[in-house]
């Protein structure tokens, strides 16, 4: 009797939080999977339609990929345009921060700074970077200081134009999560031993030396702790899209991502059995990512 | 004595260890002054812009404003007090408000019973479900929202506050359990121990001793949650179509709509959009940044 009520009581803490999981993201995971072989107009999941939503998405669907011309476009190219430009450049400033930010004084202030945006919606800092792209010179802040800078400079629409657009988004991303990076990596920056840096100090080490022999080879494991949090942020960045690029993604829809995509074709187009096709391409990038997590936390807990 | 000569001789070896670094130190300030200016400046820009008027918004440049000194609280208050169209958002506002603090204190709430369970209780299926847990934390959420929506068109869940509570409550659990799973894990042993041996039942242990010890990690994950709801956009996009229950990103997303580039209303807009999460942020520092820290290892 009584080990039978004792069974029972690891289930009272546990089961409200395994139900509302249950119910509200495994099964519905399945769910989407099953209406991602479905057409039909809305959520009527009239047809039955095989993998031919995954068919067309990938081969002819131009706003989604579009191999047919050099250099290619659509969602998924754009999502590997950020994973190999946006990634990158986000550790090394959050790292470049972190590491001169440790050798001034004032470090807790200029960290606050660059952390603040870490707080704000992707909605406000969007807005925020539009006022700065904006090609009016009276209030677009970049284009005054272009302006103030190149003779006969003329203002560009930087969030207007179909090649620009990506890198302007980039930039408010980058300013966006550096934080994020550089709180991370200023942690384990200070978590090497002082003896070892000390050590390169006598040896005659200079601290760019220091810097790039030491300290990033030793911050390693962090670093890709860190670059797989950007990668998972890559692949489900939707606000910043919808805000700065607006409800086409940006000029002919060259701002568009997969997250976009989804939401578009589901809610917008009124064909959420494509749309549910695009969300489980999402799910198949980020099940590697998934797979080293799981095996990363036996280990740990193995230990 | 002995105490004053260390610190004397550690003081030696710090400044022969600074030296080589001093000479180039300048470079060093100016590279930080420039990334604090870049990073400053926008959100300056655009505070700035938000006490001004239209006109003079379009006639000159912000930056000439701090010499002018023309302000005016004129855009907050027509934001605030106008009824019934886009450029109200003190109805936004307060929805944020309504929907943010349930959707925070439920998820903390049902993780920390979790938390526990898998913390300090062994019981069969323990193992299995933590790595189910730890796998749903990278699984995007539209994977979700058809489904959901479907279900929640068929319980009258659709368009009110209560389906987004549980919505969000559901979404931000996977990483609160896992978040608090760490936190209450690392409290002794021993502790625990000796509350069992005192005849203290499970949720006595739990809410007597794990949960006051474990202040810090709740207080980071509470804040995240808030802030993470409070800032979303999507989830309240998918869930509140009715324009009188939307959120504030929402409505911010309206304005650009309606009026793309009326920098008044946006500005405005955007600055009691951040107010609330620029407040928990210089308040509340110190657990944010251990938060992120803690959750980061997971990846």
């Amino acid at each position: 009797m009584h080990s039978q009520s004792s069974r029972l009581i690891p289930w009272f803490f546990v089961a409200p939080a395994a139900a509302l999981i249950a119910v509200l993201i495994v099964y519905p995971t399945l769910w989407t999977v099953r209406l991602s072989t479905y057409g039909g107009q809305g959520f009527n999941f009239t047809r039955f339609v095989g993998l031919d939503n995954y068919v067309r998405l990938l081969t002819a669907d131009p706003n989604f990929l579009d191999l047919s011309q050099f250099p290619p476009r659509g969602a998924m190219v754009n999502n590997v345009l950020w994973l190999v430009t946006y990634t990158p450049l986000v550790i090394a400033v959050g790292l470049i921060i972190a590491v001169l930010a440790d050798r001034v004084r004032y470090e807790s202030y200029i960290k606050s700074v660059i952390f603040l945006p870490m707080a704000i919606s992707a909605t406000a800092a969007g807005v925020i970077w539009l006022f700065v792209y904006s090609p009016n010179a009276n209030i677009g802040l970049l284009n005054a200081v272009l302006a103030a800078i190149l003779p006969g400079f003329q203002p560009i629409a930087w969030t207007g134009s179909v090649d620009l657009i990506n890198p302007a988004i980039i930039v408010a991303a980058i300013w966006i999560n550096a934080g994020f990076v550089m709180v991370i990596l200023s942690a384990a920056l200070k978590g090497i031993p002082a003896e070892i840096l000390e050590a390169a100090r006598v040896d005659g080490a200079t601290p760019p030396q220091i810097f790039a022999r030491i300290q990033v080879p030793l911050l390693g494991p962090t670093i890709s702790v860190v670059a797989v949090t950007m990668i998972i942020y890559v692949i489900k960045m939707f606000d910043l899209i919808y805000v700065m690029g607006g409800q086409n993604g940006g000029p002919l829809g060259a701002a568009r991502v997969i997250a976009f995509t989804q939401y578009v074709e589901t809610f917008n187009s009124g064909r959420a059995g494509y749309g549910s096709a695009v969300a489980v391409i999402m799910l198949l990038i980020v099940i590697p990512i998934m797979l080293l997590n799981v095996r990363r936390f036996r280990a740990e807990a193995g230990r | 004595m002995s105490t004053a000569a260390t610190a004397l001789s550690e003081r030696r070896v710090s400044l022969t260890a600074r030296l080589p670094g001093a000479i180039g130190r300048g470079p060093v300030h100016a590279a930080l002054l420039f990334i604090g200016a870049v990073w400053l400046v926008p959100t300056i820009g655009l505070f700035v812009t938000s006490f001004r008027d239209r006109d003079d918004i379009h006639s000159s440049g912000w930056w000439t404003a701090l010499v002018d000194r023309r302000f005016s609280l004129d855009t907050y208050i027509h934001v605030l007090t106008s009824r019934g169209t886009t450029d109200s958002l003190a109805q936004n506002f307060l929805n944020s408000l309504i929907i943010t603090i349930p959707s925070t204190i439920l998820p903390v709430l049902i993780a920390s019973l979790a938390a526990y369970a898998f913390a300090w209780i062994s019981f069969r299926g323990r193992d299995v479900l933590f790595f189910t847990l730890v796998a749903l934390l990278v699984v995007p959420i539209q994977m979700t929202f058809v489904p959901v929506l479907q279900l929640f068109n068929v319980v009258h869940l659709t368009g009110n506050f209560v389906g987004i509570w549980i919505a969000h409550t559901a979404y931000g659990l996977p990483f609160a359990i896992y978040l608090l799973h760490s936190s209450f894990a690392g409290l002794p042993r021993s502790l625990i121990e000796a509350a069992r041996i005192d005849g203290s039942s499970e949720f006595r242990t739990f809410w007597r001793i794990v949960l006051p010890l474990s202040v810090p990690g709740i207080a980071s994950l509470a804040i995240f949650q808030f802030l993470w709801v409070w800032n979303d956009l999507l989830v309240a996009l998918i869930f509140l179509q009715s324009p009188n229950l939307q959120p504030m990103t929402v409505g911010v997303v309206n304005l650009l709509t309606t009026y793309g580039t009326e920098w008044d209303l946006l500005s405005a807009a955007a600055f009691l959009t951040m107010a609330i999460p620029l407040v928990v942020f210089f308040s509340l520092q110190r657990y944010f940044v251990s938060g992120i820290l803690a959750g980061s290892v997971k990846g």
